[in-house]
């Protein structure tokens, strides 16, 4: 039934603010300068917007501040916190809001100030211990989350011989498509020594091995095809959108080298209808190396375990066999706490063929996976220039 | 083994910690489809039943995956972070404690242990020598 959702919904206009660094600003302002820039991108106006998904990692209530920011009215609301993950999964509850009537354009937006935040990482650690505790797992203190995507990293080495170099193949090739694009945070050169030489944070991962700590917004309006195809932009169709959670902490992981992304991922391409074949280009949240790798297997760009060998050579980077995180990804782009709309803005980008020197020819078809909290929540969507 | 009325007196997870400040590290076993599960639940995830009961496991287990947590030496230096699978298949977070962070290797066996610190009990492992019988 899914599959009718198709060619139903499409993305109409994209916007992002202050990346990097946005001193001065709070979370919510540049959360709204993105919302806005991503309305007038879709030839609409505020007064347009009447369905709202947004979400934070710190106000439990967050569509309300929101909603009052911005001074909408919105029939539908989706506040659904899966970590980064979140506005990725946001999308299939739009759609049905869309096609069903009940709204007739969706904003979705986030906004962190991450970076620049006076209120810090060490309270903020403090009071998620407090308000979100994890008994189980808090009395050995595994620094959230690198030491969960570090355990899972030090399996999949074990299990299939998967190398810190091959990891670090990874940061590499973000950080040359980085290169290529003006919005992305770090830019200077980085070769595959360079990581390996990098300061250890939880083993196997260092430093270097990390997404970055930026400030950033963006922002995404969804509206119905037929509508879309009225306003400025050639409208980016939303084919197949799924979200898959197994486990919320990493010791509750039943194999730490498999993902739930292994479940949306098939079942998004099914409602999409299409093959690997068929994607031109790939955008994952790279929290961490690790993430890139255990995604291309679990979304069956190639076998599991084959995933490093996938990335050597650099064969994800531009130029290789297989174009992945274009904008530079978390790792060198932006990574605002929650980094998801990125990769769904980068998508559109690419399909929109606004991307530049790094643009892929031709891209048609677009993989978008997401990833939230410690690999616990998985949402993938696939977009598309055409319906195929 | 303790009884379910007792279980029933607190929640599973006051139960668990409660146990292990007297030095005890129980686990549920499921009386409907007799698997063991961790962490402690009011309901087996594997068929649902309330019906389950404190067992203490062998305590026996194996390095699943681990992590060295690196860390200032003025702020206590580097530790590492464990999980293992029980013998009672049965997955935890614990650290490995008497070892040297180059020591650790997944697939080494490691046998439980309760540490109470201030009436308060952390589990951890130990390596274990052991032949493969």
């Amino acid at each position: 039934m899914l599959e009718s959702m198709r060619d139903k919904v499409a993305i109409a206009g994209v916007g992002t603010a202050g990346l990097g660094e946005a001193h001065g600003f709070s979370e919510i302002e540049l959360l709204a300068q993105a919302a806005s820039r991503a309305v007038r991108d879709a030839g609409l106006t505020m007064a347009d917007i009447d369905g709202i998904c947004t979400a934070s990692s710190s106000a439990t209530m967050w569509a309300m501040p929101v909603v009052e920011y911005l001074g909408l009215r919105p029939k539908f609301i989706d506040s659904t916190m899966l970590g980064g993950s979140s506005f990725v999964a946001h999308l299939l509850p739009a759609m049905l809001a869309l096609a069903s009537g009940q709204c007739n354009a969706v904003l979705v937006c986030y906004g962190s100030t991450q970076r620049t935040a006076t209120f810090g990482r060490r309270e903020v650690v403090k009071a998620r211990a407090l308000l979100d505790p994890q008994p189980f797992e808090q009395p050995y203190q595994p620094i959230s989350p690198i030491t969960s995507y570090a355990l899972a990293a030090q399996r999949h080495m074990h299990q299939y011989g998967t190398t810190r170099r091959q990891l670090a193949e990874v940061a590499v090739a973000a950080r040359k498509w980085a290169q290529m694009n003006p919005e992305a945070y770090k830019r200077d050169p980085l070769e595959i020594d360079d990581v390996l030489a990098s300061r250890m944070v939880s083993d196997p991962l260092s430093v270097l091995d990390c997404c970055l700590v930026t400030d950033g917004a963006g922002a995404y309006v969804l509206v119905r095809t037929e509508r879309a195809r009225d306003l400025p932009h050639k409208p980016v169709h939303v084919l197949g959108s799924a979200t898959a959670v197994w486990n919320r902490q990493i010791s509750s992981m039943h194999d730490l080298t498999v993902t739930a992304a292994a479940e949306s991922g098939p079942r998004a391409m099914q409602m999409a209808g299409v093959t690997h074949r068929d994607i031109d280009v790939i955008e994952l949240y790279d929290a961490f190396t690790i993430n890139t790798v255990l995604f291309l297997e679990d979304l069956g760009f190639c076998a599991k375990g084959e995933g490093g060998s996938f990335v050597e050579n650099g064969g994800i980077a531009p130029g290789g066999h297989t174009p992945v995180n274009t904008n530079g990804g978390g790792l060198s782009c932006v990574h605002p706490g929650m980094y998801g709309i990125f990769i769904l803005i980068e998508a559109v980008r690419q399909l929109r063929g606004e991307c530049g020197e790094r643009q892929v020819p031709s891209a048609r078809i677009a993989l978008v996976h997401g990833n939230g909290g410690t690999l616990s929540s998985q949402s993938t969507a696939i977009l598309g220039n055409e319906i195929p | 083994m303790v009884d379910n009325n007792e279980v029933s007196a607190r929640g599973p997870e006051a139960h668990y910690f409660g146990r292990l400040s007297e030095g005890v590290f129980e686990i549920q076993r499921c009386g409907a489809c007799g698997r063991h599960q961790f962490f402690p639940r009011v309901l087996c995830t594997h068929c649902g039943s309330e019906d389950l009961n404190w067992v203490t496991p062998s305590g026996r287990g194996t390095i699943y995956s681990y992590s060295v947590v690196r860390r200032k030496p003025e702020a206590g230096g580097d530790y590492n972070v464990v999980l293992v699978d029980l013998d009672e298949n049965v997955r935890l977070m614990s650290r490995v404690e008497g070892v040297e962070p180059g020591e650790l290797r997944i697939g080494q066996r490691v046998q439980a242990r309760v540490a109470v610190e201030d009436g308060k009990g952390v589990l951890v492992f130990d390596l274990v020598e052991e032949s493969h019988a």
